[in-house]
Parts: structure tokens; sequence; C-alpha cells
């Protein structure tokens, strides 16, 4: 067997990427154990999985976890329903329990003909016993249909990404498995490049501006929601197409709404925050 | 290979199992590791499960790898000199003018040089780390600019806490964070067949099918809900300074639980007398009489305060310090009335047991179950509030 290249990985044209997070992929990729990525909401980590599989050219299933998602979902359902249904018209094989099986996200990346990247996204949202239910299909990349008594084995062992953030705390049994690997928040030298991968003619005076501002916003730790990177992407398109280029004013930010997402967070930094000119009403007597 | 870095790790608690070990080892044979940085970057992925760890991980890897010791830190030894506190709550204005201000990083500088040079306790001089002194470094003290190091500042004018390096926020076992509060009150359910009838019951479909005569006949049923509804009601009085943080995450686990079926917060100050206030800043006064017609008695009430008072403020029916005279009954009888209102009421308590003696706490620990603000005391709580009475 060819030993694997290490260096698979490398960020995508549209991902720019930290070395040590690059290093965890790579390791995760050779060593074949799921990836748990966690970090801030809005730092690129469901990102990840799509940079992944367009760098690797391979194909991506998603498996969106929400609060009643149950594991056993991920690996089949069996349609008892459908099944009832046929067997009053009798047009259909109601004998054949396969018929009704049918695979879940996690059954289709096992499944796959060629290696797939499974992304599980926000498995935090899910029940707490969550995890730990799914600890041995992610390990041995199998699991059994008692009905058909068919073993569903993976033919390629998935590229598997999970995302966290952090809303629970994990089970530890899981977390042994996994390759782990926390999305910091940006530095301002890192947003420059990340600004720069989506808008490549951004001129660089609104680059700096902007991200002073951004940054500067971030500092205020009374927000309920902090901005993170895709506001940031998104009030940097909003202050192109409005045809600003450079010179925000302190204080007087545009487009404000696309930054603070919370009506109690615009309210705070308004009153805390903005200058107001004297002599106009609601002036600040104490000049903060 | 490095075996002993697997000790060093555990010796400073970062929880590393044999199972991810072996992984570590399998990168290694399989030459995923070229030089030290790759090292460091992908032991920490696999071995380190949690930011919180980093810290220790980050210790850990100098003290094995350098050889050289780890950045000062403030030891247990130092923290337990400072820890019996002297209070000297007054200062003349000329001695508050004499002590000079430096600047934040001429006092890292400075509490590094003197760390080295001190060799014991000390305690109200003007020079060395102690307690209740005016040198810039120390507890209880006063320095307009100075460190606070370890326990609550008595002046609380410290600049910043120097408890810990940089990355000691992170570490869990120094408070217990959002996480494992929001795991605790996830405790806090009954659930019950609620909402619409959308889900299928099979038995019941295949029974009534069956006595159809193979007719297909589906039965539905209601699904299982969260019927808990909280009520948080926190004291956001200046004695409560110290404990405005952990309050705070207590909050935001509430908060970010989409499991209740309501929640609802409000606020008071030292006591609850007549009003309860929907926000931190106490403005727009609810009247808890209105508040008590409102909710149901099968909220779960959550009182988080440290019920630490004078008599009076307790026990007089004028005892608000705020409102003098305006005020229909004591605190304590407002209490009672919470206490008869709804059915399930903690009290949790962010001082530890060391104020417990104070005779307020004891009258409120009398009508309320009183638990720690820990993860232990939180825990004895949900069960509380979950139990039958």
């Amino acid at each position: 067997m060819p030993q694997k290249k290490f260096d698979q990985f490398s960020g995508s044209s549209d991902y720019v990427i930290s070395e040590a997070l690059k290093n965890a992929v790579n390791v995760s990729i050779v060593l074949q154990r799921p990836l748990l990525v966690r970090g801030e909401p809005g730092t690129g980590k469901t990102l990840l999985a799509h940079s992944i599989a367009t760098s690797l050219g391979k194909k991506l299933v998603t498996w969106n976890i929400k609060s009643t998602t149950k594991a056993a979902e991920g690996l089949y359902v069996y349609d008892t329903v459908q099944r009832l249904n046929d067997s009053r018209f009798g047009d259909k094989d109601v004998s054949n329990i396969k018929h009704y099986i049918k695979l879940g996200k996690l059954g289709q990346a096992f499944t796959a003909p060629e290696q797939v990247v499974l992304l599980i996204d926000e498995v935090d949202k899910a029940d707490l016993e969550f995890p730990n239910d799914l600890l041995n299909e992610l390990d041995e990349m199998s699991f059994f249909i008692p009905e058909t008594n068919e073993t569903i084995a993976a033919v390629h062992r998935p590229i598997c990404i999970i995302t966290s953030n952090n809303e629970k705390e994990l089970p530890d049994a899981f977390l042994r498995r996994c390759i782990f690997h926390y999305i910091d928040f940006p530095d301002p030298e890192l947003m420059e490049e990340i600004v720069k991968v989506h808008y490549p003619s951004i001129k660089s005076a609104l680059l700096k501006d902007a991200l002073d501002s951004f940054y500067t916003l971030r500092k205020i730790d009374d927000f309920r929601k902090k901005p993170s990177t895709s506001e940031l992407i998104d009030w940097i398109q909003a202050l192109m197409a409005s045809g600003l280029d450079g010179k925000i004013k302190e204080g007087e930010i545009p487009f404000l709404g696309t930054l603070i997402k919370k009506e109690t967070d615009v309210d705070y930094y308004v009153s805390h925050h903005v200058r107001k000119k004297p002599g106009t009403r609601g002036y600040n007597v104490y000049g903060n | 290979m490095f075996t002993n870095f697997y000790y060093t790790l555990r010796e400073l608690k970062v929880p590393v199992s044999i199972t991810e070990w072996m992984i570590l080892m399998e990168a290694l044979e399989k030459r995923l590791i070229n030089n030290i940085n790759d090292f460091y970057y992908l032991a920490r992925a696999i071995l380190v499960k949690s930011e919180t760890h980093f810290d220790q991980y980050d210790v850990a890897f100098q003290q094995y790898f350098n050889g050289i010791a780890p950045p000062i830190e403030l030891t247990e030894e130092l923290l337990s000199w400072l820890t019996d506190p002297k209070n000297r709550p007054q200062l003349s204005p000329e001695e508050i003018a004499a002590i000079q201000k430096m600047d934040l990083e001429e006092l890292i500088r400075e509490i590094k040089k003197r760390l080295q040079e001190q060799k014991e306790r000390h305690d109200e001089g003007n020079y060395w780390i102690g307690t209740g002194g005016v040198s810039p470094f120390g507890y209880s003290g006063y320095n307009p600019q100075g460190f606070l190091i370890g326990g609550p500042g008595g002046m609380r004018s410290a600049v910043r806490m120097a408890e810990a390096r940089y990355f000691r926020n992170y570490r869990s076992d120094v408070t217990l964070d959002v996480r494992q509060m929001k795991v605790a009150l996830k405790q806090l359910r009954q659930l019950n067949r609620v909402g619409p009838e959308d889900e299928l019951d099979l038995d019941r479909t295949i029974d009534a099918t069956c006595k159809n005569a193979g007719e297909l006949e589906f039965k539905w049923k209601r699904p299982r809900k969260n019927t808990v509804k909280l009520l948080l009601i926190m004291d956001a009085g200046g004695s409560m300074e110290p404990y405005a943080d952990l309050c705070s995450q207590l909050f935001s686990a509430a908060n970010s639980l989409s499991h209740f079926r309501a929640f609802k917060y409000y606020y008071f100050h030292n006591c609850p007398y007549d009003v309860l206030y929907p926000d931190i800043q106490q403005r727009n006064g609810e009247p808890i009489e209105h508040l008590l017609k409102v909710l149901e008695p099968d909220y779960k009430v959550i009182f988080v305060g440290d019920a630490c008072m004078a008599y009076s403020e307790l026990m007089d029916q004028y005892g608000d310090l705020y409102y003098h005279g305006y005020q229909k009954m004591a605190g304590i009888d407002r209490l009672k009335q919470f206490k008869s209102h709804f059915t399930h009421t903690v009290w949790l308590n962010p001082e530890r047991s060391a104020l417990r003696a104070y005779p307020t706490v004891q009258l409120i620990g009398k009508l309320f179950p009183m638990y720690d603000l820990t993860l232990d005391g939180l825990n004895l709580a949900v069960k509380k509030l979950t139990t039958r009475r």
C-alpha cells in the first residue's frame, strides 16, 4: 500500500486555514478518526468541511443535528407506516423488509462507493446522550440492522468532521475517540487574509478602517452576542455595495444592524459608545 | 517514547487517557510529526479535548521539552499567605496621595521581580507582597492601581487580578462554567405529553388496524415535552458584586437552554421588597403582588443571593434602604408570600459556608432550602426542585 500523503489538505481558495487546524485535519484523515471542531459561532466550523470536500474533490454528506435528532436516525429508519400502507394494496412486495429500510446520513456515508466527507453539524444541539449513542458506529464505522440481519460497514471510512458550539458538555468517552481542534477567534492579520479571500478587490483603506471598528466592537464585553467573522463579511459587503471608501468615523458605524443582531446590544452600544453632539437632546453629560 | 510527557500531563491534571496516548503513538509511527512545532499542535489535538485544559498543556509542554522553569506562578503557598483578611478600610488622604501610581506594565515587571526577591510571608508593609499593606501588590490593601492577588479585594480598586497567568481564565477547575451549569439545569425537567397529536402511536395503530380487519387506522399521540417553568430571581446588590460573573454565568446557562417551557428572571437589591426589577439597573420595577397573581404556582423558583443584610433590612417593615417609608411589608413577609405561593423554591448562595452563621442567612435558610452556588449545590437544588412535596 502506498504511503498516504500527509499534506493532503491545505485549505482551499475560499477558505483560509491556520497551521494548527491544517495539521489537525490531516492527522484526522490519516488516523481515520473524527475531527471535533469547536469554537465561537461564525468562525467557519461548518465551512471547514465544505472546504475539505472541494479541495480533495470528494462528496460531502451533511447531517444537521437538531434538538429532536436521535442517533438511530442517522443510521437508518424502518418505515413501518409505508409498509403497513403498502400491505393493503398488495402491489408491492411487503415481505422484503429491505425495501422499507431507509439509510440515514451516516448509513449513506458508509455505503458510498467512494470516500466521502461526513459533516455532523452542531452535535451539541441534540440530547446529552446523543454522542454516546454513536460511539461504536463512529469507532467501527459499521452498524447492524436487526430487521434484515444485515451489517452495514463502511466501504471507505469517511473523513468525519464534527462541529460543536460548546452549548453542552460532550461525554468523555466520545471525546477520547476524537481529534480535537478549538478554532480561536482570528487575529487581525488572519482576518485581513480571510476578508481578502472573499473580496479580493477591497480597498486597503476601507479594510483597515472596517477591521479597526470591528475589533473595537469585539472588545466590548457587555454584548450578549459579539459580532463574528460571518457578520464582518456581511458588513463589509454592505459597505462596499454602498460605495463607501474609507473613513469610518469612531462611534459612527454604518449598517450597525448587520454587525450587531440583538436589540439589547444595539441599545447598549448606542447609549454607551456613541458620543452624541453637544446640545442635542440626550447629550451624555458624563462624556462616556 | 515521550512517556514522561504523559505523566507530566497527568500530574498537571490534564485528563489524558491511554486511548488517546496510543493514538499519538500511532501518529508518531506514521511519521506525521517532523518537528517540535508539529508535535505541539498534533499532541494537543489528540490529547487535549477542551480549551479549558490548554493552559495546563502549555505548562506541561514547557516543563517537559525546555527543561526550563514555568513562568512564575503564584503558588499555593503564596495564596495561603494572603487568605487571612486584614482590612484597612480607611486611609487618610495624605496616605492615598503618597501612594505612587505605576502603570500596568511596570506593575507586571515589578511583581515578578519582587516575587523572586521575596522569600517569606509579609503583612502590612509597603513594599513586599502581603496583606493589608500599601504596596501595589497584595490583598486587602489600598493602592489605586495595585494588583489584587488572590481572594476578594478589600477596596476593589485593583487594576486587574494577577491571580493567574493569562490562560487560567479558561481553566474549568477554578469555577464552574456555563456548560456545566447547563448540564445541571438540564436535569430540571418533567416530561408530559403536550401539544398537538402528531406522533404516531405504533402500538395502538396496530391494535386498531387489527380490530379493523386489516383496514389501516392510524392512532396519534402527543409528543413528550418538558413542562418546567423556571423563575430566576437574582440579587444584584453591592455585596453581590464579587459574584457578578458567577451569577451572569448561571443566567446565561438558564437563558440559553431552550428546554424550559417558560423562563422568567428578575432582580432585586439585598432583599425583595415591594417590587422586582426586570433589568439589572433596577428600573421599571414590577409589583410583587401583581407578579404573584400572574405567575402560576408551578413555576420553579430559584433565588440567588448572599442573604447577608442588616437584621432590620429583613425584619422591619421600613427596612428598605432606598425607599424609606413607602414599603408595604417587611422583606421577610415578602419571602413568606413567595414560599406560600410557589410549590418549589430554593435559594442559591454564592457566599460559601463562612458567612452562614449570619442571622439573616439563618432566617432565610429556614424559609427556603439553601445551597451553595457551586456545581454540587446546583445539582442538589435541581434535585430539590424536581421532587414532589
